[in-house]
Order: C-alpha cells, then sequence, then structure tokens
C-alpha cells in the first residue's frame, strides 16, 4: 500500500487553493541500476480530483512528472468544511485516495 | 489609428526594457533563494516527516516496542526541542551522540535492532531509511528553535576540539579539509553558496538546515549522510555511520551555530 498524500486545501473567497503533495517513486524505466538492468517503469498514470464526491479535474500523467510530485489547483465554489479528495492510480495498478477538509 | 499602434508598440517595448534591467540586477543568489522560496510550499520532505511520527509510536523490532521511551537528551519520550541541543553526551552510552547515532542506540536498547547491522545498511534502505524518516520528524518538531548545544560535560568540550581538528584536517589526494570551502563568507561552488562554518553562519543555513530535501535526486539527507558527501567530495574514505568524526564535526558545526533558528527539515536544489 502506497503512503499517504498531504492534502492542504484553503478557502479564499470563492476559491479553494488545494496543494497535494504524493509519495511516489516516479521511475521512468530510462534508468538503470548499479547491474546494468532497466529499472522498469513506475509512475503515476492517473489522478482524480473530487469536490464532495463530484469530479472536478481529472489528469493523464506520465513518466516526465517529478519523484514525491506536488500538485496545485484551484475549485471554484468551494467552501470551508467541503471535502476535498484526491485519487490517483499508477501504471502498476497501484492506487490511493486520501480526502482533506477545506479551511 | 497607426499612430495609437506605435504608442501601444513603443509601450511594449519600454516594458521589455525594464523587465530587462530587473533581470540583469538579480544575482545568481537571489534566483536560487527565489526557485528555494517557490518549491517550500510543497516540500516533501513532509512525507518524510509524517512516516517518522508513525514510526516513532510504531511497535517494532524484536522486542516489539515503541521509541516512546527513547530519552534524546532531555528526558524519555521528549521530542520538543531535542534537535537543537544535539550532539550531547549520554550517560547510558558514555558518548557524544549526535541525533541519528542516539537514534540507533534507542533502537538497540529499547527495541532489540542490532545497532552495527544498521549502521552498515546503505543510505535510503531497510531500517536506515526509517532512522532518516524520524530524523527528519524529530528535527521538524524543532522547527524554529535556536541552537543551543550543551558544552558543560568534559566529553562534549572533547568533541568540540576533535571537530575542530577533523575540519581543519588537510588531507586526501587533493589536500583538502571541510575548512578550504568553509571557512571564508560569501564562497560559492558552482550556483552554491557555501556556508561559514568556523562561526554562526545565520538562521537556517549550515547546520540549521539539514535533514533536507534534496529536489535533484528526490532524497531525504540526513546529517550524516550530508557529512558522508562531504568527505567523498574530498575524497577521503567514507566515514563509519554515527563515527567518533562525523559526530565530532557536529558538535563543532553545532556549537559554532548557537543561536541560529532551525529551519530543518529543509529543502535543496
Amino acid at each position: 500500500m502506497a503512503d499517504p498524500m498531504r492534502i492542504r486545501a484553503q478557502a479564499a473567497g470563492d476559491k479553494t487553493t488545494v496543494r497535494v503533495l504524493m509519495s511516489h517513486e516516479m521511475e521512468t524505466g530510462q534508468r538503470k541500476d548499479s547491474a546494468g538492468k532497466p529499472i522498469p517503469a513506475w509512475f503515476i498514470q492517473e489522478v482524480t480530483t473530487a469536490h464532495n464526491g463530484k469530479t472536478v479535474m481529472t489528469a493523464q500523467w506520465g513518466p516526465s512528472v517529478a519523484k514525491n510530485p506536488f500538485l496545485q489547483f484551484n475549485v471554484k465554489g468551494a467552501k470551508a468544511g467541503d471535502k476535498i479528495t484526491v485519487s490517483w492510480v499508477d501504471n502498476k495498478g497501484d492506487k490511493r485516495t486520501d480526502e482533506a477538509t477545506v479551511s | 489609428m497607426t499612430k495609437q499602434r506605435f504608442t501601444l508598440a513603443a509601450a511594449a517595448v519600454l516594458a521589455l526594457a525594464a523587465t530587462n534591467a530587473a533581470w540583469a540586477q538579480k544575482s545568481a543568489a537571489d534566483g536560487i533563494a527565489e526557485y528555494r522560496k517557490m518549491l517550500e510550499d510543497g516540500n516533501p520532505a513532509e512525507l518524510f516527516e509524517a512516516k517518522g511520527a508513525e514510526l516513532w509510536v510504531t511497535k517494532r523490532g524484536p522486542k516489539n516496542v515503541s521509541l516512546a521511551q527513547c530519552d534524546l537528551g532531555k528526558g524519555p519520550g521528549v521530542v520538543k526541542g531535542a534537535f537543537v541541543e544535539l550532539p550531547r553526551y549520554f550517560a547510558d552510552t558514555k558518548k557524544v551522540q549526535d541525533l541519528e547515532s542516539r537514534l540507533v542506540s534507542c533502537m538497540e536498547m529499547l527495541q532489540g535492532f542490532n545497532a552495527a547491522e544498521i549502521a552498515k545498511t546503505p543510505f535510503g534502505r531497510g531500517e536506515m531509511a526509517n532512522v532518516t524518516a524520524m530524523a527528519t520528524w524529530i528535527a521538524a518538531e524543532s522547527r524554529g528553535m535556536r541552537f543551543n548545544l550543551p558544552q558543560g560535560h568534559a566529553e562534549e568540550n572533547h568533541s568540540y576540539e576533535i571537530g575542530k581538528r577533523a575540519f581543519f584536517y588537510r588531507g586526501g589526494p587533493m589536500d583538502f579539509s571541510c575548512a578550504s570551502c568553509h571557512s571564508v563568507d560569501g564562497q560559492r561552488i558552482r550556483l552554491q553558496d557555501l556556508p561559514n562554518l568556523t562561526k554562526n553562519p545565520g538562521d537556517g543555513i549550515g547546520f540549521a538546515a539539514w535533514p533536507a530535501y534534496r529536489v535533484s535526486n528526490g532524497q531525504m539527507w540526513s546529517m550524516q549522510l550530508r557529512l558522508n558527501d562531504c568527505f567523498r567530495q574530498q575524497r577521503f574514505p567514507y566515514p563509519g555511520f554515527g563515527s567518533e568524526a562525523t559526530v565530532a564535526l557536529g558538535t563543532y558545526m553545532g556549537v559554532n551555530a548557537k543561536g541560529a533558528e532551525s529551519i530543518a527539515p529543509a529543502i535543496k536544489r
């Protein structure tokens, strides 16, 4: 099971800024290990974010995204107390979902 | 119409010139500071902090106990403020220890882990990765506090003196010492500012910035790994993990940094 994400969601006016830190290796598949064998690609492929259960953004990611990625986005109309959910699925089928409350 | 277009174009050129001037005035160090500021908002060190906090309270090891009774110098289980007073002398091990070597001692004494086995593990693997994560969390618990290493015990004075010797000791194929790079103000290596470690280099600089997350390789670097890499860059043999030399260098830098505010865990390029 993957390590948890860190999600912060802060409301200001009618928009909420969400900052997400994900814990992932994000291996490109281009690197070789000390024995010279290629390290298999392992990266987050799909990111889905929801506001009170309604999907507000989906993103397709590839191997060019950094290790332990940081994602920031704005949600219009989200208020304090609302729930923001972030989920990802990687190319090995591993997934992780975390939830945060807007403050 | 033509005239209006001309005015617009002229305004655009002027605006461009102004931005160029602003860019030219910015030094490389300012650029790096700005880059770090941008990265700070999502410092992945937080992920290691969270992992370390959980490891601290988890029952682990052959004895299946947590580290809740580990004494980091301020009494069993006291974490807040411990980081800014390490390395220090510990009566139970009869040694001056830094944060990481102390953690390994606790893991051996309380949890029954094999300390020698952990010390041999490469950084970032197995239990060594856990030690780094816990060190990150413990450092974070003292964020914003000021360094104040105890120097009351004879062993602590001794450690400082050894550290000073090691700091100025020149050797290796390049005839380098730590002091070659770290004893002058305002030195740089490529684009990295080199702190002057013979005195307090300022808040959140040098000893007060590690453990830190290295963006370029995605690794969490503890003080022991930082020192290990300094030795590598000098083409010295690798020092042993938690060895007397590395702890003494920590004591030397820590005592010199008295009064500096800790920002650890920081973020580095």
